[in-house]
């Protein structure tokens, strides 16, 4: 560092020297920001901004219908103390709500096991995709099929193919004596999340598939030819050799679809609405905001709800050192 | 290790079956009940009992269906366009021109599309009243630029970084402005690139169902996807499935055919916005 | 005629200084060729003139004005990239009619000034195609055709003919000849790897070494009065020899250098004795790598009918008038009376 430095005092402050020559690439710079100006300022004004009143109403009493007269009142839309005057007293807010942290604690779990899942079986569909094989295109386009289903269309979809009476499942199921008698999927709360988590896993899957495969495809194919030349046996060369290699991508792909799955809103919404066993976070916070008129409080659950997904997104970006500058020239 | 070969591609094609299969199935079971009516409905069949376009016809017949259909071409298109005209620019900027905080703009915007849309909602629902947007297709066009927006740039920054220096260096030497050499050098070489984007995003867009639920409040004015969540019958036993059914595969229809007509490109584009991160 | 001066030019990008203290001066109509080896900073030097790039230091003048603030194609300046950079959804007509545009030439003038210039290159068949449909050196010569088109006072080549086959290469050397000829009032500067092209075509030579201008002269001048060790090496082919030690030292220098064409090979006697190692007899020239007893491992040039066993014993004598003498920073030392 001191060496730097008196070098570039030696040669005549560099530094001035530059500022002074740089006017072309100034211009440019400056183009670059009306470039980007408009795409920025629409940002702010959708998210930025929005996202300043979400967490500016979250520390107010305001109500529906007087978002205006919001007062601030501090954190008591998240903890609070109500000392009843006799020595008792109780929590009250957010932090104390027995059903948030059953909905925070339903979304952690949603998301672990699909996107658990949804990597299992990724891998495996791009496992098959990286082989070559006649109607392999055919494949792949029916395997992306999925995906493109609106997720309110599958959501229905399976509600109907899971219906007690009516579902094909169950009959499917009590055809194969799997189950005695037929089971009521979404409704009951034992396998309401179960129901959730399988047309999730489902539908997200084919998206995970392509993002493995992209991976799988950058690995330079003498790599396996070596390999199988030294008689490595396949599970083996996919452990040391596969893995290792496609684990960037995996890692990116599952961090995206874990942002994705905690903040699950309409499967759950539309599939099993109002029932404790599957209520996630986002449904927590939109059922207080929207049908509860309880607006201040429900912006208190997505302050928390966005504060979490932003630090497991630093976590991540931190973690992996992601390389967002690109290839410089 | 040494199971026969015969054994190994019998099991590979099974389990290419199974895939296939369950990726087709839900679908295929869509179609089927759209087009059974009264009994047939409450009878499970595997394979097509009867061929009864009514559910088709009520839909389509009451009106206010067609009318959404087109509600969520408009909102759709309509964000697409405003996001690709929006993105190019921006494009540009981020993956031509090196300026100083351009890695930690790139990081803002990635990290806004993963934004989760709750978080934003009572902000939104405040602007949306604020601008009398409440129940009008413009609040989704508005708020849907959180998603398609982040994406499109995302994308189209990655494509562009993929083309040659050189030839816009050529087009300095030519003397053209930023701006016509985004016109006349990068609009058309991007072209299949800004194609998969707004695809992609259309489908985005298309899906959505937070916003559209939230900020439309008559029957008229909502997109498809609210509508089909909120088809309900008086009680659990008069659920109209066939008409559900037959309201999601006029939906869905023309997305498959997108997709398998775009598959390669749909593909190509998915992966650009993820892995090359 | 447009004279093109660098003042103590110099290029960092950030804290990396790629060029110090440039001072070049050439001439109009001059036909100059950059060399040096890969990452001296010969492309950055071309690219600091087309105003791709900025100056961090120091002056760039074009016919007594002061260019370096001015925007690229206003610089009158045409350059001819490496890849070539046609635009790949235009045809050849479009390509080379969209500099012209920007310059809002009117379309008559733009026609005629295209068609002039198709003819010069033979490349008038093809206006129509697009660049993907057109070989290698087709592209090469509308990417030339493009330049000329605007009529520059000054054109720069970046290695223009690499990604040419080898006969191709001398085919289109032959013909940036020929064109500078027509153009005799456009200033050339043309940046390459290759010696032959280097010296078949410069008037000058620029010799760049890690971002200084170690010499500027004729090739000729840098075939015999190498300014430095480093020049001596890098032009010639193959490379001059080097020798050190006692012969070098006898002399009153570090570095003693020879090129293997002026030294004379016996079976008799001669002033090294040494062995044949290897020969490579290329049909024209024949090269005998001798392990001397003295001098080290040295290359000599025979004629190409002459053979010579790997194995034999020889006798070299280098000639008196051509030997280069460096000092241990590399600079001649003048050359001292036989010893
Ligand atoms: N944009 C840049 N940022 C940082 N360093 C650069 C940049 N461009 C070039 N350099 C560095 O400047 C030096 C000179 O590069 P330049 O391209 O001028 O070399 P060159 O002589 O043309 O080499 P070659 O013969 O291989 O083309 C190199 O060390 C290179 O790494
Ligand atoms: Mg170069």
């Amino acid at each position: 560092m001191m060496g730097a430095a008196s070098d570039i005092a030696a040669t005549e402050t560099a530094a001035a020297r530059v500022a002074k020559a740089s006017r072309l690439s100034r211009q440019r710079i400056r183009s670059a920001w009306l470039f980007l100006a408009p795409m920025l300022i629409v940002l702010a004004a959708v998210a930025l901004y929005p996202l300043y009143r979400t967490i500016w109403f979250s520390f107010t009493d305001a109500s529906l219908d007087l978002l205006g007269e919001a007062r601030f009142i501090g954190w008591r839309n998240y903890l609070e103390y109500v000392d009843y005057g006799n020595g008792d007293g109780e929590w009250f807010g957010l932090l104390a709500d027995p059903r948030w942290w059953r909905s925070v604690w339903n979304t952690v779990w949603f998301a672990l096991v699909s996107v658990s899942l949804e990597t299992l079986f990724g891998l495996v569909i791009a496992l098959v995709l990286h082989k070559k094989f006649p109607g392999r295109v055919w494949v792949q386009a029916a395997v992306l099929i999925p995906w493109a289903i609106p997720t309110i269309v599958s959501a229905r979809m399976w509600a109907w193919m899971l219906h007690d009476q009516f579902g094909i499942v169950n009959d499917m199921l009590q055809r194969l004596g799997l189950i005695d008698a037929p089971v009521a999927w979404t409704a009951s709360p034992e396998t309401a999340m179960i129901a959730v988590i399988m047309v999730d896993v489902w539908k997200t899957t084919p998206f995970m598939a392509l993002l493995i495969l992209a991976g799988l495809q950058m690995v330079p194919k003498d790599m396996y030819e070596a390999a199988r030349l030294d008689g490595v046996p396949p599970f083996r060369l996919f452990r040391k050799v596969t893995l290792p290699l496609i684990m960037p991508a995996l890692l990116v792909a599952i961090v995206f679809r874990a942002l994705d799955a905690l903040r699950v809103f309409d499967i759950v919404y539309v599939m099993t609405p109002n029932t404790d066993a599957t209520r996630t976070m986002s449904v927590y916070a939109r059922e207080n905001l929207f049908d509860f008129d309880r607006f201040a409080y429900g912006s208190a659950a997505s302050t928390l709800l966005f504060f979490i997904i932003a630090l497991i997104t630093i976590g991540f970006i931190y973690a992996t050192r992601m390389n967002l500058e690109g290839d410089e020239r | 290790m040494t199971a026969p070969a015969w054994l190994k591609t019998t099991g590979f094609y099974l389990l290419v079956g199974i895939i296939v299969l369950q990726a087709l199935f839900p679908f295929y079971y869509a179609i089927l009940t759209s087009l059974e009516d009264g009994q047939a409905l409450f009878e499970v069949n595997y394979l097509p009992a009867v061929f009864d376009l009514s559910n088709y016809r009520s839909m389509l017949s009451d009106g206010v269906f067609g009318k959404q259909i087109l509600n969520s071409v408009f909102v759709a298109t309509v964000t697409v366009i405003i996001s690709l005209f929006l993105a190019i620019t921006a494009s540009f900027a981020l993956a031509r021109i090196r300026f100083r905080g351009r890695g930690l703009l790139l990081l803002t915007i990635l990290s806004v599309s993963m934004f989760p849309q709750i978080a934003v909602l009572s902000g939104l629902f405040e602007l949306v009243r604020a601008f009398g947007l409440f129940n009008s297709l413009w609040s989704l066009v508005f708020s849907y630029m959180i998603f398609t927006l982040p994406f499109t740039v995302w994308v189209l920054t990655t494509f562009m970084r993929a083309l040659p220096v050189e030839i816009e260096e050529a087009a300095i030497m030519d003397g053209a402005s930023s701006f016509t050499i985004i016109r006349r050098i990068f609009v058309p070489l991007l072209w299949p690139a800004m194609v998969t984007t707004g695809l992609l995003a259309f489908i985005q867009a298309w899906n959505e169902f937070l916003f559209a639920l939230t900020f439309l409040s008559t029957d008229s004015q909502r997109t498809v996807p609210v509508a089909i969540a909120l088809i309900s019958g008086r009680s659990e036993f008069e659920v109209p499935w066939g008409n559900i059914m037959a309201a999601s595969v006029i939906v869905t229809l023309p997305l498959v055919v997108l997709v398998l007509i775009f598959q390669r490109r749909i593909v190509s584009g998915l992966t650009a916005g993820a892995v090359k991160g | 005629m447009a004279s093109v001066e660098l003042n103590n030019v110099c290029k960092s990008f950030g804290s990396v200084e790629v060029l110090r203290d440039v001072n070049l001066s050439l001439e109009g109509g001059e036909f100059i060729v950059f060399v040096g080896p890969s990452g001296c900073g010969k492309s950055t030097l071309l690219r600091l003139i087309a105003g791709l790039e900025d100056i961090s230091a120091g002056e760039l003048v074009i016919d007594g004005e002061r260019m370096n603030d001015v925007l690229p194609a206003r610089r009158g300046i045409s350059m001819v990239f490496q890849s070539y950079a046609l635009y790949p959804h235009m045809t050849v007509f479009e390509n080379m009619a969209f500099g012209l545009e920007q310059a809002k030439l009117s379309p008559d003038e733009i026609k005629a000034r295209i068609a002039q210039a198709a003819e010069m290159l033979q490349i008038s068949d093809y206006m129509e195609r697009k660049p993907r449909q057109l070989s290698g050196g087709q592209r090469q010569r509308v990417a030339i055709g493009r330049a000329i088109t605007r009529q520059p006072r000054v054109f720069l080549f970046d290695e223009p003919l690499s990604n040419l086959d080898a006969a191709l290469r001398v085919d289109t050397r032959l013909e940036i000849a020929a064109l500078h000829k027509r153009l005799a009032d456009t200033t050339m500067i043309y940046v390459t790897h290759d010696q032959v092209e280097a010296m078949t075509l410069a008037d000058r030579i620029v010799v760049l070494n890690a971002g200084n201008v170690e010499q500027v002269g004729t090739p000729l001048d840098l075939y015999s009065k190498p300014a430095s060790q480093f020049v001596a090496g890098f032009i010639g082919s193959p490379r001059m020899n080097f020798i050190g030690g006692e012969i070098a030292a006898s002399q009153g220098a570090a570095t003693f250098g020879i090129r293997p064409e002026h030294i004379d090979l016996s079976r008799k006697k001669g002033q090294w004795k040494g062995t044949v190692r290897l020969t490579e007899a290329l049909g024209s020239d024949t090269f005998a790598h001798v392990d001397t007893e003295t001098a080290g491992m040295v290359n000599v040039r025979l004629a190409g009918a002459e053979r010579i066993g790997e194995g034999e014993t020889v006798f070299l004598t280098p000639q008196p008038d051509a030997i280069h003498l460096f000092d241990d920073a590399g600079r001649p030392v003048r050359k001292a009376r036989a010893a």
